[in-house]
């Protein structure tokens, strides 16, 4: 939970993005109200409770050179599909892995993991390897590539 | 856009987490790379008006403090593609949405500060839209690590 009305102040001024200026916990105090030192030590207990996970740069995908991104989808055997997700999980280059609800007919699949590479000849190689992993508790599949960014801004909560 | 060169690539590869939390931390993560620090924030400003970097800041993990982040998908018609995307896009809850190659051709991610903003936002959808929303609310998480390095 946030931890009281300045942790909320703080996410809604950092949400778009840190000041770029040499002191952007100073700037970011003098707009709450608070001491620098105050922003530094609410952030570090953000990030050590995991509301933050991390802070730093977050890239255009395709920008850098990650022009083909695929959300790779597999009906798996419920009573195999939290160890098997574990373990595509851990394959280096999956980057998120979940489990969903199905919404049949229109959707059968309940494991999802983003796969990414240069061309969708690299995204089908990756998801190969998810497949031979899931073996025959993996009833079917698809891979669904991105062809446009529409939107990405983040979280954005309410002043 | 003007290309990436290898201090661009470096940064991008190497602040994608740990940026400092100290008072000069421009400044400590420039001397890591090597560069001025008003190198490094020039640099950071241009990559984020240039779109190669779409933030600079803390990623926030909002079931942490009481939110919800539901994955949701739509099938939209192709005549009305721009309209729905423009419609969708128009929720501040709406953190990120994918024009995906499938019959569900759209896919965002609602993020709320509250689990019942999720309920809201895809009723204030379907209402505008008139489509099915799917929602696909995460069950388990097995692993979330987005950190890709510069291949350009």
């Amino acid at each position: 939970m946030i931890g009281d009305d300045i942790d909320r102040a703080l996410i809604v001024a950092t949400q778009g993005g840190l000041p770029l200026v040499g002191e952007p916990y100073r700037a970011l105090g003098e707009e709450l109200g608070i001491s620098a030192s105050e922003v530094i030590e609410r952030l570090g207990r953000m990030l050590e409770s995991g509301l933050i996970r991390r802070i730093g740069a977050v890239p255009n995908h395709y920008a850098i050179g990650w022009t083909a991104n695929g959300m790779t989808v597999w009906d798996v055997d419920d009573a195999e599909v939290d160890r098997l997700g574990g373990l595509v999980g851990s394959l280096p280059f999956v980057t998120h892995c979940y489990r969903r609800p199905r919404s049949l007919p229109a959707w059968p699949y309940n494991l999802f993991a983003m796969v990414h590479g240069s061309s969708r000849e690299e995204c089908a190689t990756k998801a190969r390897d998810i497949q031979a992993l899931l073996g025959a508790a993996c009833r079917g599949s698809d891979i669904l590539y991105s062809t446009r960014i529409l939107k990405k801004t983040g979280l954005r909560i309410g002043a | 856009m003007r290309e990436l060169d290898a201090i661009d690539r470096a940064i991008i590869d190497t602040l994608q987490g740990d940026f400092p939390l100290t008072e000069h931390p421009y400044a400590q993560a420039a001397e890591r790379l090597g560069i001025a620090e008003a190198d490094l924030l020039a640099r950071l400003e241009r990559m984020l008006a240039d779109k190669v970097l779409t933030r600079f800041g803390p990623m926030f993990q909002i079931e942490r403090m009481g939110g919800a982040f539901v994955l949701a998908a739509l099938a939209v018609p192709e005549a009305r593609y721009e309209t729905v995307t423009a419609q969708v896009n128009a929720l501040p809850q709406v953190a990120h949405n994918y024009r995906r190659e499938h019959l569900l051709n759209m896919w965002f991610v609602l993020a709320t500060e509250k689990p019942e903003g999720i309920a809201e936002a895809i009723a204030q959808i379907e209402a505008e839209t008139g489509l099915p929303v799917h929602a696909f609310p995460k069950e388990r998480e097995y692993f979330v690590q987005m950190q890709l390095e510069a291949r350009v």
